[in-house]
C-alpha cells in the first residue's frame, strides 16, 4: 500500500493503469470483421529512392499482391516468372512438412524442443527469394525457411535439432538455434531480439569496407519491446545503414497478445515514423507482397538510400513452441478465422489461377516434398537422436569456449573425464 | 623509448593497431571528433577517417550489438564504454553474445573484439563512474579480462588484446591514468613521468594476456593485486617494511595461476587486494584458488582487502576506498600467526 494519506489526495481523477487486452479469449467466437484490410492493389508503390518520409503513409496501410481472385494486382505486383513461384511453393511446402515431422520427433521423444512457422511460411521463402545469395541474414527461430528457400540440407537442420553427430554445433545448442555462415544465416539466440542491432552492425561493416552485401534482420512482434530493437533502429537511422529490418508481426508472444508490446497505439511499422526511416507494412501471408516489399527495400540498401522497417502482418498458427498450449489463451479456432489466408493456400490458388497449376501437381509436390523430408530424417536418426547424446567425447564440451584450452577449463576438462559423464 | 602516461601509451596502441590492421575499427560515446572524454583515441579520427573512428549513440547495448554485428563480418572492433558503470544497458550482449558466439556455433563465428572501458573510484566520481565491474565478467565463460597498471603494460596489453582471437574486456583504471596512485589521497598527484615504467617502447609490441608481473619480489608474504591497487599494495608494504613479494594480475582472465602458485609456496601467505566491494568479487576467486592449491604451503589464513559492500559513496570515497589503513591493517593480520 501507498504510505500516502488519502486525506492529503488532492481534487483529481482516480488514476487508472491500462492492462491490454486482446479480443477474444478461450470460450469467444473471434471476428476479424473490424480489421481494417486494404484491398489487394491498393498500396501504392514508391519509388525505392524517395524520401523516408514519402513511405510513411504505407505504415498504416497493407501492400497487398494478391487478390481475392488470387491474381495479382496492382503496382507491387512484382510479375514473377512461374518457376519462381512454383519453387516458392515448394520451399513452403517443404517447411510446413519438415515442421510436422520435427514436431512429432519431439513428441517421440527423439528431442528436447521444437518450434514451427505455421502460417509464416511465406514471409522467410519469399524475402530469400527476394534477397542475393550472399546478403546475410540475421534471424529469429522462426525463419527456418531462409535456410529451405537457400537450399540447406534438410538432414542438417535435423541433425542440429537432433544435436546428433552429424550436429556442426556439437550439441551445445537448443534445436532450431541454427547457425551457417556460408548461407547467409547467423547464429539464433535464445535471447529475443539481440540479433536485430547485430545485423544493423554487420551493414555498417560492409559500408564501411565498400562492400555491395547487404543485411537483414529479423525480429518478432513481442521481442519489438527489448531495448535492442530501439538501438537497431537508432544505429541505422544514424549511419543511414544498408540493412532491411522484418518485424513478424504474428501478434502473439507466446501467451501475450500484440498489444502488450505496444500494437494497440500503433503499428509496428509506424515505428519508422519516429526514427525517420523508411517504413512498410505487409501482407505477411502474401508471398507475392513479401517479395515485393523485400525487393524494395533491399534496392533502397544497395543504392545508399537507407533503411527501411517492414512489418509483416500475419498469425502465429500454432504454439509458440512444443512447451506451448495455446489453447489456455485464445480461442482455438482463430487460425481457421484469419481473415489473410493461409499463405501455401494462398500461393497454390495464384499459380492456378494463371493456369500454370492444378491439384494434381500440386498432389505430387507435396508428396515429393513429404519423401525428401522423410529420407533426410531417416539419414539424421542414422546418427543419432537427442536421448542418445551427451555421453560421448565428452571433452569436446571444454573446446571453443576460447581460441585455445586455458588452464582452468584443461583443469575441468580432466575432472569431467574422470567423472565420466552423468 | 618515449615518456608516456596511460592515456598517451593506449592513443599509441590504438594508432599501431589501426595502422597495421585496416579491419580496426574504433567507436564509442564521444570517441571519434572530440577524441573520447579521456582522450584515449584523440586523433585517431584525423589519421584513419570517420568510417574507422566515429562517435556512437549513447546506447551502450547498440554498440556491443553492432561490434558483434561488424565481427561477425571481419571486422576488428575496438570499441570504448565510457565508464564501466555505463556497460550495464550492453551487458546481454557481451555475456549472450560476444562471450557465447564461438562456443555456440562450434567454432564458426567468432568474436575478436575488444572492449575498453575505464572503471574504478578515486576520482570523486560517484557511485556512476567509480565502480570496478570485474567479477560480473570474470565469471562469463569466453571473455578474457585485462587490467592494466602502468603505461608500458597498458599500451603492450592493448596491443596483445586487439591481436587476440577472443573477446577482451579491457579495464583501464581511470584514477591511473595521469599518474600512480599510492592511495594516499591527500598528498599531490605525482605524475607517471617521475615512474619508471612511463617509458614506453616506441612501435609494436605486446605484453602477452594471462602473464602476471612480478613488480616486487620478497619473501614474507604474496600481495595479489591488479590496477590501481598495485600501486597501493607497492606503497603499504614499503611504508610497514615488509619483504612482500607485490604480483600485479595483468590479466584476470585467464590468470597466471602458476605465478601465483610459485608465489605462494614460497612466501607461505597471502594477501589480495582490490577495490570492488568484497562478496563475490575476484579476491575470493584468488583466495580460494589459494586455499585450493596451496593450503600446505599456508601459514596463515588468506586476507582480502576490497571496498565495501554498498554502492560507491561520493563524499566518503576515502572512506570506501581500500586505502594504505586498510591495507595495513590486513598486512599485520596475515603477518601475525
Amino acid at each position: 500500500m501507498s504510505d500516502q494519506d488519502p486525506s492529503l489526495r488532492r481534487n483529481a481523477p482516480k488514476l487508472a493503469l491500462h492492462v491490454p487486452e486482446p479480443s477474444f479469449r478461450p470460450g469467444d467466437s473471434p471476428d476479424f470483421s473490424s480489421l481494417n484490410i486494404p484491398a489487394a492493389g491498393a498500396a501504392p508503390r514508391p519509388d525505392t529512392g524517395v524520401t523516408a518520409a514519402e513511405t510513411h503513409p504505407l505504415t498504416t496501410h497493407l501492400v497487398r499482391v494478391l487478390g481475392d481472385d488470387h491474381k495479382a494486382v496492382g503496382p507491387w505486383d512484382p510479375k514473377l516468372d512461374p518457376d519462381t513461384l512454383r519453387k516458392m511453393l515448394k520451399d513452403m511446402v517443404t517447411v510446413r512438412i519438415f515442421d510436422d515431422r520435427m514436431y512429432r520427433s519431439q513428441r517421440q521423444g527423439k528431442t528436447s524442443f521444437y518450434m514451427k512457422c505455421t502460417g509464416e511460411e511465406a514471409i522467410a521463402v519469399a524475402a530469400q527469394t527476394a534477397l542475393d545469395r550472399d546478403d546475410m541474414h540475421f534471424p529469429t527461430y522462426r525463419q527456418q525457411g531462409l535456410l529451405v528457400a537457400r537450399g540447406y540440407p534438410l538432414v542438417d537442420m535435423m541433425n542440429q535439432i537432433y544435436s546428433n553427430k552429424g550436429d556442426k554445433l556439437k550439441g551445445r545448442q537448443l534445436p532450431i538455434m541454427y547457425s551457417d555462415k556460408a548461407y547467409g544465416f547467423f547464429s539464433i539466440s535464445g535471447n529475443l531480439g539481440t540479433q536485430f542491432p547485430q545485423a544493423v552492425g554487420w551493414a555498417m561493416a560492409s559500408a564501411i569496407k565498400g562492400d555491395s552485401r547487404i543485411a537483414m534482420g529479423w525480429i518478432g512482434d513481442g521481442a519489438t519491446a527489448e531495448g535492442d530493437f530501439h538501438s537497431a533502429l537508432t544505429f541505422a537511422a544514424v549511419y543511414n545503414v544498408p540493412v532491411v529490418l522484418a518485424v513478424v508481426n504474428n501478434q502473439w508472444a507466446i501467451s501475450s497478445f500484440s498489444g502488450i508490446a505496444g500494437a494497440e497505439r500503433a503499428t509496428f511499422a509506424q515505428r519508422a515514423v519516429g526514427y525517420g526511416i523508411a517504413g512498410l507494412r505487409v501482407d505477411g501471408n502474401d508471398a507475392l507482397a513479401i517479395y515485393a516489399a523485400i525487393r524494395w527495400a533491399s534496392e533502397r540498401a544497395r543504392s545508399n538510400n537507407g533503411p527501411t522497417l517492414v512489418e509483416f502482418f500475419t498469425y502465429r498458427a500454432e504454439g509458440h513452441s512444443t512447451s506451448d498450449d495455446p489453447s489456455g489463451y485464445r480461442p482455438t479456432n482463430e487460425a481457421k478465422l484469419w481473415p489473410l489466408g493461409d499463405p501455401i493456400e494462398r500461393l497454390k490458388a495464384h499459380l492456378v489461377a494463371i493456369g500454370e497449376w492444378d491439384d494434381e501437381r500440386h498432389a505430387a509436390l507435396t508428396t515429393a516434398a513429404d519423401a525428401e523430408v522423410r529420407a533426410a530424417q531417416k539419414e539424421s536418426e542414422k546418427l543419432g537422436i537427442l536421448p542418445q547424446q551427451g555421453k560421448d567425447d565428452i571433452g569436446s564440451m571444454f573446446e571453443d569456449v576460447y581460441a585455445g584450452v586455458p588452464w582452468h577449463l584443461a583443469e575441468q576438462r580432466d575432472e569431467a573425464l574422470r567423472e565420466g559423464g552423468g | 623509448m618515449a615518456t608516456m602516461n596511460m592515456i598517451q601509451a593506449l592513443n599509441d596502441a590504438h594508432k599501431i593497431a589501426m595502422r597495421a590492421d585496416p579491419d580496426v575499427v574504433v567507436f564509442g560515446e564521444d570517441a571519434g571528433y572530440f577524441g573520447g572524454v579521456f582522450r584515449v583515441t584523440e586523433g585517431l579520427q584525423k589519421e584513419f577517417g570517420k568510417t574507422r573512428s566515429f562517435d556512437a549513440p549513447i546506447s551502450e547495448g547498440g554498440i556491443v550489438a553492432a561490434a558483434v554485428g561488424m565481427a561477425a563480418y571481419g571486422l576488428k572492433p575496438l570499441i570504448e564504454i565510457q565508464f564501466a558503470d555505463y556497460i550495464y544497458p550492453g551487458y546481454d550482449q557481451i555475456v549472450s553474445e560476444v562471450a557465447k558466439m564461438r562456443y555456440r556455433t562450434g567454432g564458426e563465428w567468432t568474436m575478436p573484439m575488444v572492449i575498453r572501458s575505464p572503471y574504478g573510484g578515486g576520482i570523486f566520481g560517484g557511485q556512476t563512474h567509480s565502480q570496478s565491474p570485474e567479477s560480473l565478467f570474470t565469471h562469463i565463460a569466453g571473455l578474457k579480462i585485462v587490467i592494466p597498471s602502468n603505461p608500458r603494460d597498458a599500451k603492450g596489453l592493448l596491443l596483445a588484446a586487439v591481436e587476440d582471437p577472443d573477446p577482451v574486456i579491457f579495464f583501464e583504471p581511470k584514477r591511473i591514468y595521469n599518474g600512480p596512485f599510492d592511495g594516499h589521497h591527500e598528498r599531490p598527484v605525482t605524475p607517471w613521468s617521475k615512474h619508471p615504467l612511463s617509458d614506453v617502447p616506441e612501435g609494436h609490441y605486446t605484453v602477452p594476456l594471462g602473464k602476471a608481473a612480478i613488480v616486487r619480489e620478497g619473501a614474507d608474504l604474496t600481495v595479489l593485486a591488479y590496477g590501481t591497487m598495485v600501486h597501493v599494495a607497492l606503497a603499504a608494504v614499503e611504508e610497514r617494511g615488509l619483504d612482500a613479494e607485490v604480483i600485479d594480475l595483468r590479466t584476470l582472465v585467464p590468470l597466471d595461476i602458476e605465478a601465483i602458485e610459485k608465489s605462494v609456496e614460497k612466501t607461505g601467505r597471502c594477501l589480495i587486494a582490490q577495490e570492488a566491494p568484497r562478496t563475490s568479487g575476484f579476491a575470493a576467486e584468488l583466495s580460494a584458488l589459494v586455499q585450493e592449491r596451496c593450503f600446505y604451503h599456508l601459514e596463515a589464513p588468506v586476507e582480502r582487502v576490497t571496498g565495501w559492500d554498498t554502492p560507491y559513496p561520493h563524499a566518503y570515497e576515502w572512506a570506501y576506498f581500500p586505502g594504505p589503513k586498510r591495507l595495513k591493517k590486513a598486512l599485520e593480520k596475515v603477518m601475525a600467526d
